[in-house]
């Protein structure tokens, strides 16, 4: 059972259906009854990025075509943007990412994920290796099209003094899941894991993570918030498992959401499996309207309710981008957390 | 200045304010002193319109301008200014930034252009200075890990700085040692003037050492039942709050 098969194969019936526990609120199978046509190649894109021209490489897959691999070689730096676009003719594509940081190496990845029009079943898988003592931040933009369904699936795989982090954000699609698994093997790795959720109409978004400790010495801390509006629904999966022996794991993870309207709908499951003795681990998940003693601060102040409460949900949500720690990054997640909420 | 006559509010269908009347005239500072659940709060929220306290009669004014069908924006953009005994925290919002959007938004209601940006930094490393607050803390996010002292020093911060005319201080001494209060006080002192009015209300007398009032009212039981000079405050000091609680 898997999305990969199924594209290749043109056969639905092997998607992911409310019937797998992993999958219980994001049915694919449910939603797409049969499979659309392979995608054809797709032209090339013709507009910039905002980090067009800063980063150091910048590649492109188009409708599953395209470079997939990326190597950062033992104490070397890069900086790259990997655009994923789904073009106008698209059907269902897959694609295969692979990403390996040699010992000591620094790598600052964007990965946008960009839907030019409507219709398409987009599968992306993502293979991350880093060596002993590799250094990668993640910075997800999925940019998907309204219509759009799209599944980005990653395997992290950490040596031992690595350190890894991720910031997805995303403004949802009609279906979409960003899924992250992250494997601790080695010891003393250092994991953020971050996200945010800024949904409205009728978009779907579902960020799910799964990390084990297997090594000791490791940390996570993981920071993921939403802002549900009208119709739209939120989903959020996060396991943390400590396996025997990972002792001095230190896991944190937290998930807060915000939903702005009555027919919104936020779905959460956090869960922490340990096995082992001496650990630290800790969730919280909080799920409701903006605080109303804050909001009557503000208003006190002179701000207008309307701006009161839009000045308070991007702080909300600032406290995940602030965690970006790519200057140039950071502040294209703040242009576009302030165009999603309207500050 | 702030003109309140008769004034009831209830909150969750319990009258708290019954009855309350009060004059406080531009230049003039005005205490409010009484027992726990007099309605001191009360009245501070119900002149800054907090949702939930629903007046049931009587009127307010500020310079003879309705206040009670305005809304806290509103009120804030006319003058008013609520120093709040528990100042909230508002994590990812930097204080400076806070504070300018909040500026901006009174000047916009008023009709007027918005601050510049090296005018409003201007302004306000001259008025952290005079409160003895590190410019550096107003870069961090509004209250969040400051001190109980920090936090009042913030609110009479963001008083000055917005120079709003008319002042509640809602038991601002709650929290502040010696050296904090003499800071605050100052702070408060400094914005005494002409065509500027405050109303203190403390539970204690010991702030009234330092923003000496003008007249000191006595509110129980949802009304003024007392008002003097400062001697009251020190009465009350002296013999508590019974005999007003009993008259009430």
């Amino acid at each position: 059972m898997s999305i990969a098969e199924a594209i290749s194969s043109g056969d639905a019936s092997l998607l992911p259906s409310r019937r797998d526990e992993d999958w219980r609120w994001t049915d694919l199978r449910g939603l797409i009854r049969q499979m659309p046509a392979a995608s054809p190649e797709g032209r090339a894109w013709a507009w910039d990025s905002p980090l067009s021209g800063q980063v150091d490489v910048e590649v492109g897959v188009v409708n599953g075509r395209g470079s997939t691999d990326l190597e950062v070689a033992a104490g070397e730096e890069k900086f790259v943007a990997w655009r994923f676009l789904s073009t106008a003719e698209a059907g269902a594509h897959n694609a295969e990412l692979w990403v390996t940081v040699g010992e000591g190496g620094k790598l600052t990845l964007v990965e946008s994920y960009e839907g030019v029009s409507g219709g398409y079943l987009a599968n992306t898988m993502v293979n991350i290796r880093l060596a002993k003592g590799a250094k990668v931040e993640r910075i997800v933009f999925a940019a998907d099209h309204a219509d759009g369904v799209s599944v980005v699936d990653a395997k992290v795989e950490l040596a031992a003094d690595a350190a890894y982090s991720q910031t997805v954000l995303t403004h949802g699609a009609r279906r979409q899941r960003i899924e992250t698994r992250v494997a601790h093997p080695g010891a003393h790795a250092q994991l953020r894991l971050d996200g945010a959720y800024l949904l409205e109409g009728q978009h779907n978004a579902d960020l799910t993570t799964v990390v084990e400790h297997q090594g000791v010495d490791g940390t996570t801390s993981q920071l993921t918030k939403g802002v549900v509006r009208d119709q739209s629904r939120g989903v959020f999966q996060g396991r943390i498992v400590v396996a025997e022996g990972a002792d001095r794991t230190d896991a944190r993870m937290g998930h807060h959401a915000l939903i702005l309207s009555d027919k919104a709908e936020i779905d959460a499951k956090p869960e922490l499996l340990i096995f082992a003795d001496d650990v630290q681990c800790a969730h919280g998940n909080t799920i409701g309207a903006l605080d109303e003693d804050a909001l009557f601060y503000a208003e006190q102040r002179g701000m207008p309710e309307d701006l009161a409460r839009a000045l308070l949900t991007a702080a909300f949500v600032g406290e995940v981008i602030e965690r970006i720690e790519h200057d140039a990054v950071r502040e294209v997640a703040q242009a576009w957390a302030a165009q999603r909420l309207e500050v | 200045m702030l003109s309140i006559s008769n004034l009831r509010a209830e909150v969750d269908g319990n009258e708290i304010l019954k009855g309350l009347s009060l004059d406080v005239p531009a230049g003039e500072v005005h205490a409010i002193m009484g027992p726990n659940g007099a309605g001191k709060s009360t009245l501070s929220y119900v002149l800054t319109g907090r949702d939930g306290y629903d007046v049931t009669g009587g009127t307010a004014t500020l310079n003879g301008e309705d206040l009670l069908s305005l809304d806290p924006a509103e009120r804030a953009a006319k003058g008013m200014f609520l120093s709040f005994q528990y100042p909230l925290e508002i994590p990812g919002v930097p204080a400076l930034t806070f504070i300018r959007t909040a500026m901006n938004a009174q000047r916009k209601a008023r009709g007027e252009p918005e601050i510049s940006a090296p005018e409003f930094l201007k302004l306000a490393k001259a008025t952290a200075a005079s409160l003895k607050i590190e410019f550096d803390m107003l870069k961090r996010a509004l209250n969040v890990g400051f001190s109980g002292g920090e936090k009042k020093r913030m609110e009479i911060f963001q008083m000055a700085m917005l120079s709003s005319r008319f002042l509640i201080l809602d038991e601002t001494d709650s929290g502040l040692d010696i050296d904090a209060l003499k800071i605050v006080s100052d702070g408060v002192n400094a914005m005494r003037a002409p065509d500027r009015a405050m109303l203190v209300i403390t539970h204690y007398q010991r702030l009234l050492d330092y923003i000496k009032p003008d007249r000191v009212h006595v509110l129980a039981a949802g009304r003024i039942v007392a008002s003097g000079g400062p001697e009251l405050a020190l009465e009350l000091e002296r013999e508590g709050y019974d005999k007003y609680a009993r008259a009430a």
